[in-house]
């Protein structure tokens, strides 16, 4: 069998750590070939070197079974190989065409001539069913199309070998079926593809094999047809992973927040929340299914005291906390993991150890009469990263620096750190690898046992079956079903999250 | 690998050692001697006591206004209305200077407050367009710069002189200037400012560094979305970055209204004093100890240059072009950066 790609015992250094030590990845024609590594595996340090953007110490890269020498990515773009970037990169004013040109523009007679591009565009985006207008503009097009155009652009440069990093994190779980599709079509017609990844469900799905890297080390690579979810998480953990988490049936008591015809607008007036009512007990975990836009952000912002609400009350226990500003809301025992961490988490500019007092800085002891106490934020910080396992040189590296996992973690422990009677966490685990769900899965499962209340909104339906003891299901702004997650499953959910109502979804 | 503090001690280091390198060969090539030229340049900064008083003396309100530009940005606000904050405070010292009598003990406290009061009302007005209407405060304090410098002249001709282009001199009991300070430097116009220069140097590390206060500055200059979900008022830190700012404005200019000058006459255009802050806070780091560095350097720049037409015939234009030729080395930092890991790079 002839291989497309071979990159053979790579070695790859920077100061201080080894980041691909002794890596085989044999990629052969027309198949998905997953990488997956946890977080700061490797994975992107070896696509790295494929793509010619770091040069290996050790090790060699054939191309069709030639030896060559890839010193930058217009090396690789010659030999065919064409990168889709987790993080796109695309201009946001210009359209479709102009953003695939850009680097390469057709001229005539000095001027760009887009005719003929905007043809090509459209006739490579009808042969893999992508469905891109070609004069749209970027700004205007979901991050879905986007993605998309970021695949015309290397198939446009005449890629015969494309690699995905991590391409549904940013996904809706129906842009991710489309994904699928055109990977699909894509290989059908002789494309090669690796996907770089960390979801073991994307894996089983579309991959025909898997390579693993496991702390820059190659583990090796195994047919999916042959092994399960579970053999692939261990492989690339190195110890056995537990996937549904184990937890005793809930206790619940009190209700601690209970809402009331809430209506909340977003920032372009539209109203997003529109009288929901929900109430979440002490030592239960209430998961918000719903798909990503039908007002979920917007609730959260609004009892979290982020956004105004335009009527309708959220109590806090017996204490009324509608549009309290968001430090009252803290000090009143609500805690909130973020949906995004980079935007509201953190502050990445911040040492992690000064992250960890975001909320309480003001309080002593990490302040006395507005002087802060460093000492006292530091040490703080020690016992927190200590006990929530964040592996970070030490307390005084910048946020920036740390993995999603581990700044996640950091995250988590500051705010459970607070023994607030409400957690609420929006996407606790997106993004991370299955050893830090794991922990943060446990470490909410204790909260609730120790008698919180945790409001969990996921849009990973997995997340929302396995965590869960009670399911509320958002559409449009509202609570349409209050179901318990031993008595339904993924397609009841799917279909009440498309807005039938529960009598009718159990009709079908 | 360097680390990042090395990284910011080097990178202005080479930046001036750059511009100076680029400064000699300039002089070469119009046909001066770059030794002679230099060494006229340390002597008129270094060379006697007068010099070196008249150096302090220039140094002084580059302190205040490189803390004032350096606050800002900390806090993620460009301050460009340094030089009228600058005008604020000088005419509001001398108002106070020549209007009232009271002994030092209050008049002089007196009078330099009202000078950061009223540089701090001028970063007021931006701050609270900034912060209410997300008016960008860069183009609110360029025009502020206007009004401040016709505000000023207007008041010194209409207010505290019957149409003459200067007020009197400020009472002695406002005033910075010290005889014996003067005296020992064969009367250069050195005064007792560069006490509250170096004083307000320490406040400011002391405000970004250690008080609640600061941690909320920076973290809202770094991530606004973060501050608000933290709990911060970050209107209310903008606010309060720009009133901060402009304080230390208004303080540089009380040196010069009751220091180097001791009244406030018409001027035709800017005094640069707030432009040169911005430099000499991009220079030093946007740290207090480094705006003190970078007004040292700029002060003896500024000064040592005089002496450089007299003593080597080189003019002062010059001095001008090796000053900005430093300005567009730190600007460039990330290339020197970048050059020099070319170089670590190549050496291993």
């Amino acid at each position: 069998m002839d291989y497309v790609i071979e990159m053979l015992n790579i070695r790859k250094e920077f100061p201080g750590i080894v980041a691909n030590d002794n890596i085989n990845l044999q990629v052969k024609k027309g198949e998905i070939h997953a990488l997956l590594g946890e977080n700061g595996a490797g994975k992107s340090t070896l696509m790295n070197v494929l793509f010619g953007l770091y040069q290996p110490e050790r090790g060699e890269i054939r191309v069709r079974g030639e030896k060559v020498n890839i010193t930058d990515p217009n090396v690789a773009n010659a030999q065919g190989i064409g990168m889709v970037h987790q993080h796109f990169m695309l201009v946001d004013t210009f359209t479709v065409t102009e953003n695939i040109v850009l680097g390469s523009e057709p001229k005539k007679a000095g001027t760009v001539n887009l005719k003929h591009a905007e043809e090509q565009v459209r006739e490579l985006s009808e042969r893999y069913g992508l469905n891109v207008d070609p004069k749209a503009k970027i700004r205007d097009i979901s991050v879905g199309m986007q993605q998309r155009v970021e695949i015309l652009k290397t198939l446009y440069r005449g890629a015969e070998i494309l690699i995905f990093d991590e391409p549904t994190a940013v996904l809706t779980p129906q842009e991710i079926k489309e994904l699928i599709d055109i990977m699909h079509s894509l290989v059908k017609e002789g494309k090669s593809i690796i996907l770089i990844t960390h979801k073991l469900k994307e894996i089983m799905e579309v991959c025909d094999r898997c390579t693993v890297i496991r702390k820059g080390q190659g583990i090796g690579t195994v047919n999916v047809s042959e092994t399960n979810p579970t053999e692939l998480a261990s492989l690339m953990v190195g110890r056995d992973v537990s996937f549904s988490t184990e937890k005793t049936k809930a206790d619940p008591k009190e209700a601690y927040l209970s809402i009331k015809d809430l209506r909340v607008k977003d920032v372009r007036g539209v109203e997003m929340v529109k009288g929901l009512n929900l109430e979440v007990r002490a030592g239960e975990i209430v998961g918000i299914a719903g798909v990503d836009g039908n007002g979920q952000s917007e609730l959260i912002e609004a009892i979290t005291g982020l956004r105004r609400s335009e009527s309708g009350t959220i109590r806090l226990h017996d204490k009324e906390i509608t549009n309290l500003t968001p430090r009252k809301v803290t000090q009143s025992g609500v805690s909130h993991i973020p949906q995004d961490r980079h935007k509201f988490g953190l502050v990445l500019d911040f040492p992690i150890g000064e992250n960890m007092v975001l909320q309480s800085y003001h309080q002593k002891p990490y302040s006395k009469k507005g002087v802060m106490n460093f000492k006292n934020i530091y040490q703080k910080a020690k016992d927190l990263i200590a006990e929530y396992d964040v592996r970070t040189p030490d307390v005084y590296t910048l946020a920036r620096a740390l993995s999603g996992g581990n700044q996640q973690k950091a995250i988590i422990g500051r705010e459970v750190d607070r023994s607030p009677d409400l957690i609420i966490a929006a996407q606790p685990t997106r993004g991370l690898d299955v050893g830090a769900i794991e922990f943060i899965h446990k470490k909410l499962i204790e909260e609730r046992d120790k008698g919180r209340a945790v409001l969990l909104l996921s849009f990973e339906l997995d997340e929302i079956m396995n965590l869960s003891d009670r399911i509320a299901v958002m559409f449009d702004g509202q609570i349409i079903a209050d179901v318990q997650p031993e008595e339904t499953n993924e397609q009841k959910l799917g279909l009440l999250m498309a807005g039938n109502s529960t009598e009718k979804a159990g009709e079908q | 690998m360097f680390s990042n503090r090395l990284f910011n001690i080097l990178v202005p280091i080479i930046s001036v050692l750059l511009g100076l390198i680029s400064g000699a060969i300039i002089m070469l090539i119009f046909g001066y001697n770059p030794i002679a030229g230099f060494a006229a340049l340390w002597n008129g900064a270094f060379g006697d006591a007068y010099f070196f008083g008249e150096t302090i003396r220039q140094v002084t309100p580059y302190i205040l206004s490189g803390l004032a530009v350096a606050f800002a940005l900390r806090s993620g606000l460009l301050n460009i209305g340094v030089e009228g904050q600058v005008f604020m405070g000088w005419i509001a010292s001398v108002w106070i200077g020549i209007s009232f009598d009271l002994p030092m003990i209050v008049h002089l406290p007196l009078a330099i407050l009202a000078a950061a009061v009223a540089g701090a009302f001028w970063g007021f007005i931006p701050g609270l367009l900034k912060a209410k209407l997300g008016v960008h405060e860069v183009i609110v304090t360029i025009m502020m710069n206007y009004i401040a410098l016709y505000l000023s002249n207007s008041i010194v001709r209409n207010l505290l002189s019957d149409g003459a282009d200067r007020t009197e001199k400020v009472a002695e009991t406002a005033s910075l200037q010290s005889n014996w300070l003067a005296e020992m430097t064969f009367y250069s116009r050195i005064h007792y400012g560069f006490i509250v220069a170096i004083l307000m140097a320490f406040v400011m590390w002391f405000i970004i560094n250690r008080t609640t206060t600061g941690f909320e500055l920076r973290s809202v200059g770094f991530n606004q979305h973060a501050s608000k979900y933290a709990g911060m008022n970050v209107s209310k830190n903008i606010v309060l970055a720009m009133v901060i700012s402009g304080a230390f404005a208004g303080l540089a200019g009380a040196m010069e209204g009751l220091g180097t000058f001791g009244f406030m006459s018409i001027k035709a255009g800017f005094t640069n004093i707030g432009f040169d802050g911005i430099a000499v806070a991009l220079l030093g780091a946007n740290t207090a100890f480094g705006v003190i560095l970078a007004a040292f350097l700029f002060g003896v720049l500024k000064i040592g240059a005089l002496n450089m037409p007299t003593a080597a015939g080189v003019p002062t234009e010059l001095v001008e072009i090796i000053i900005a030729l430093i300005i567009f080395f730190v600007a460039s930092s990330y290339m020197i950066r970048w050059v020099i890991l070319w170089f670590k790079k190549e050496g291993k």
